[in-house]
């Protein structure tokens, strides 16, 4: 029987450890964890991007749930253990629940420091933990009303800045004089601060707080001057501290955190310790870096493998604010024995330092450009001698050894065993070589296999070198790709930052995301006009002059620049009266091609521009709308005669696809949208190979989607069976709109299908009765702005001067 | 040069165009977002798209044919394309706008 490996706690640190020990010894142990947070084991440090709102909590997970149930490891979400005993070999959940052990595993982290002044425990004071803290920092900002930060170094800037991002009016107070003083020298705090204050953060340094002030929830912060600074809402952010109060209940060896051996080892054999819980070497640690190095002894200890042991480095600290680029590392105070090159841009905002001891780098502080933090880590790693370089060292790696200011080059130069990602300690040498190994092809691919770029994401751009240095031309950098020239963000940044942002304009957009273009292209243009439509349809207005033609005047654009017109007939049904107008129409204004459509409706080409609405006029007589052929949209539901006259018929799906189509006519989706329903699994409409189709079955409807029948040929994934039509609405509706706001502009759902994963779709559309009801809201909401019928808006004069020409010059004399 | 009047620049939208009949076939006159006015042939030098129904941006369109883009200040392909266009003389008085076709004539001649 495999022995029983309990472990306290779900943070990053034991998650990695189980992740080595999974491949070390995969069917040694059945593994046990209880976590605290009700959640899974998520990237704790990408908590600032998903408060900023530049993340989504989805984004920063590390092991969903079916990680777990893959690895048969139980999961206790919600459970903080209360008790160890460990001479029973067992520990007690807060719910009761109690678990044996062979080998335990602690792994508690850290409990934020809480300054004991009175009114610290009013509603309205937060700490910067965890997802519930950063919940309530959303909630309360909400009201965009004042916020006070106390703590100037990493946490409370990435709080502030956050804060601030999402429209709070933010005060950051800060004990010493100058900002991140552990890790900046006052020079680069200085900047630090002129930076921050420029984002509108209000900065007070040598700020004592006396107390937290209120009358049943908070008010403001009374500093030891007698200053009182209103907030509603005050973040404490002034340092964690190992939260090693389990462990010393039962009775463990504990300092400032739990005290284990360089293997990781407690003062009882069967109990390990690792995280920022632990003490190792009398130092604790609050970085990724070393709680991955513990995290990768310890596995090695469980597995009895190799005989790892753990020894101290310094980590590099990053500033995780976007726009702020900040880079520190090592010793940096000034003595006797030391030297320093210092390099200073006042305009670009550049600081640059370098101390020196015995011509070797000790430490480094970079501030505005930090590109070349990674060499200064390599030449101090590795106490190499810098004195032939002394002259141009400050310049970066870039001026040694007359290498090109090319970025690639100075990548390209670093040596084999340089470290790329310092999170995740993974080199140079690693990267490549599994790039090459394994046949990687991108980002993804390299952080899935390496770990590198994938905790705190700072060191994205080299990996990104090392990409197109390995792969050459071949390399096609396709998780990153911007959405055109005129921006680097992709679709994905720009759809998050403009509901983060609340950006409502296209000109918002470009002034706040920084285009580049003065007006955009017709690339970016024609997608975020769709953005703003989904996201805001009550309050933005289209913008005609970034629709692309067909979209702008109703019609599909053909070579020659004459039209094709295609009416809606609603499920593909028609009738004597409509052949009849659409045969008069045809005669009078002498249209050369009638088609019938694979869609199921009728389409007349070679229509003159001028005629367009006269056209509209006819047909609208006879009752007809646009049929939408040239939208980004909702195009046709086909349909087949189902239980009406089909002797296999099993429901009416006619009728159903008539009903689809009339609530859903009219809404603009990333691309076009073609649905179809079928009567019976013989499925005579195709509904296998669409957007979203229906196959109608005795027991009820069974919903697919995802289908392609164009470029790519894809059959459609299931969905599931639903049984009503109803129902089968309201599925379809959710599925639509959940697509609406998730997929990128011109991707069609069976590409958006395939990122996103179909079980997540089917979570979200069809298991979560909650969620599903709250896309269809969003949709009908929507639909109340979209559903109006263009051609006879346009009949009407909307948009006249689209349909005719400006002048006509220079007949007379040509005439004559 | 003969100025032909043939419109207000508040008969084209911003970022939009509109065309202008001659025997020598059409003209389309384009606004920018900042109220610069361009009159070029209005056929891609492509496959013959009518230029005046793409997407303005910055001063140039973008074919809704097949995307090429066209300089509106030189009439000629930007990017990796080449070919250009006849650029025809705009004058701007007040709000009248007037183009001139000797450009067009004479070489059409």
């Amino acid at each position: 029987m495999s022995e029983r490996l309990v472990i306290i706690g779900n943070g990053m640190a034991p998650g990695r450890m189980l992740e080595h020990l999974l491949e070390e010894a995969p069917d040694r142990y059945a593994v046990t964890i209880f976590n605290a947070e009700p959640r899974v084991n998520y990237d704790r440090i990408m908590l600032s991007p998903v408060l900023s709102g530049e993340k989504e909590f989805e984004e920063i997970v590390i092991h969903g749930d079916g990680w777990y149930i893959k690895h048969g490891i139980t999961l206790y979400k919600g459970h903080r253990i209360v008790a160890i005993d460990r001479d029973a070999k067992t520990v007690t959940s807060d719910h009761g629940v109690i678990e044996s052990y062979d080998r335990l595993v602690i792994a508690t982290g850290s409990v934020p420091f809480i300054i004991p002044v009175p009114g610290k425990d009013l509603p309205g004071v937060l700490s910067y933990r965890d997802l519930d803290d950063v919940n309530a920092m959303l909630l309360a900002a909400q009201s965009h009303a004042k916020a006070i930060v106390i703590g100037g170094g990493l946490l409370g800037l990435e709080a502030a800045a956050g804060l601030n991002e999402r429209g709070m009016d933010v005060t950051l107070l800060h004990v010493m004089p100058t900002l991140m003083e552990r890790q900046l020298d006052p020079a680069a705090g200085y900047l630090l601060q002129k930076a921050v204050e420029a984002r509108g953060i209000k900065v007070v340094t040598k700020a004592n707080t006396k107390a937290i002030v209120g009358n049943g929830k908070v008010e403001g912060v009374e500093l030891m001057d007698g200053t009182i600074i209103p907030a509603t809402l005050v973040v404490m952010a002034v340092g964690i501290h190992p939260n090693s109060a389990l462990a010393k209940d039962a009775g463990l060896e504990v300092n400032r955190g739990i005290v284990v051996d360089d293997r990781m080892q407690t003062s009882d054999p069967a109990i390990m310790a690792l995280g920022e819980c632990a003490e190792v070497g009398g130092h604790v640690y609050g970085l990724v870096a070393p709680l991955y190095e513990m995290a990768r002894v310890a596995a090695a200890r469980l597995s009895d493998g190799e005989d790892k042991r753990f020894v101290h480095s310094d980590t590099p600290t990053k500033l995780k604010v976007t726009g702020i680029d900040l880079y520190s590392l090592g010793d940096f105070a000034d003595g006797e024995d030391r030297e320093e090159i210092i390099l200073r841009d006042a305009s670009a905002g550049i600081y640059k330092r370098v101390v020196l001891q015995d011509k070797r780098i000790i430490g480094t502080v970079l501030f505005g450009e930090t590109a070349d933090g990674a060499w200064f880590n390599d030449l101090k790693k590795k106490a190499i001698d810098i004195s032939e370089m002394r002259e141009t060292l400050i310049f970066g790696q870039a001026f040694q050894g007359g290498a090109s200011s090319d970025p690639s080059a100075a990548v390209a130069a670093l040596a084999d065993d340089a470290e790329i990602c310092g999170c995740n300690g993974v080199c140079k040498g690693k990267i490549t070589g599994a790039i090459t190994a394994k046949g990687l092809t991108g980002l993804d691919d390299v952080r899935a296999h390496t770990k590198a770029a994938a905790s705190c994401g700072s060191c994205t751009g080299l990996v990104e070198q090392l990409l197109k240095l390995t792969l050459g031309e071949a390399y096609n950098p396709a998780a990153v790709q911007p959405m055109c020239g005129c921006t680097s963000l992709g679709h994905d940044d720009v759809r998050r930052l403009i509901k983060a942002k609340g950006l409502k304009t296209i000109p918002a957009i470009m002034q706040e995301l920084e285009w580049k273009t003065s007006c955009g292209c017709a690339k970016c243009r024609p997608a975020l006009n769709y953005y703003l439509i989904c996201d805001w349809p009550d309050q933005y207005a289209d913008d005609y002059q970034s629709r692309f033609i067909n979209e702008r005047v109703h019609a599909n654009i053909q070579k020659d620049g004459t039209y094709s017109v295609v009416p809606r007939m609603w499920g593909g049904v028609t009738s004597a009266g409509e052949l009849r107008a659409i045969a008069d129409v045809v005669d009078k204004f002498r249209i050369p091609t009638v088609k019938v459509t694979g869609g199921q409706r009728i389409d007349m080409l070679g229509i003159r521009k001028e005629d367009l609405p006269a056209v509209w006029a006819d047909l609208g007589k006879a009752g007809f709308v646009s049929g939408h052929a040239y939208a980004k949209g909702l195009r046709t539901v086909k349909t087949c005669v189902g239980s009406d006259w089909c002797r296999f018929g099993t429901q009416d799906s006619t009728g159903l696809g008539i009903r689809i189509e009339k609530f859903m006519w009219g809404s603009w989706t990333p691309a076009k949208v073609k649905m179809a329903v079928s009567g019976c699994p013989r499925n005579c409409a195709e509904a296998t190979c669409k957007d979203v189709g229906v196959v109608c079955v005795d027991s009820g409807y069974e919903i697919h989607f995802a289908g392609a029948a164009g470029l790519d040929i894809k059959g459609t994934e299931v969905l599931g069976l639903v049984k009503t039509e109803d129902e089968a609405l309201e599925v379809i509706v959710a599925l639509v709109q959940m697509y609406r706001e998730q997929a990128r502009y011109l991707e069609r759902i069976y590409k958006w299908a395939k990122r996103v994963g179909t079980a997540e779709i089917k979570k979200q559309t069809l298991d979560d009765a909650e969620k599903r009801r709250a896309y269809f809201e969003r949709f009908v909401f929507s639909q109340k702005f979209a559903q109006v019928d263009p051609w006879s808006e346009r009949v009407s004069g909307k948009d006249k001067h689209e349909f005719r020409p400006m002048a006509s010059v220079g007949f007379a004399e040509a005439a004559e | 040069m003969t100025w032909i009047a043939i419109g207000s620049i508040a008969d084209i939208p911003r970022r939009g165009a509109r065309c202008v009949a001659t025997p020598q076939g059409k003209i389309a006159v384009f606004r920018t977002a900042n109220d610069q006015v361009f009159a070029i042939e209005d056929h891609c030098p492509h496959k013959g798209g009518p230029l005046s129904q793409g997407i303005v941006h910055g001063a140039a369109v973008t074919c809704p044919l097949h995307n090429w883009v066209i300089s509106l200040e030189t009439g000629k392909a930007l990017g990796a394309d080449e070919g250009s266009v006849r650029t025809l003389p705009v004058k701007v008085e007040g709000e009248m706008l007037f183009i001139a076709l000797e450009a067009l004539a004479s070489k059409a001649a």
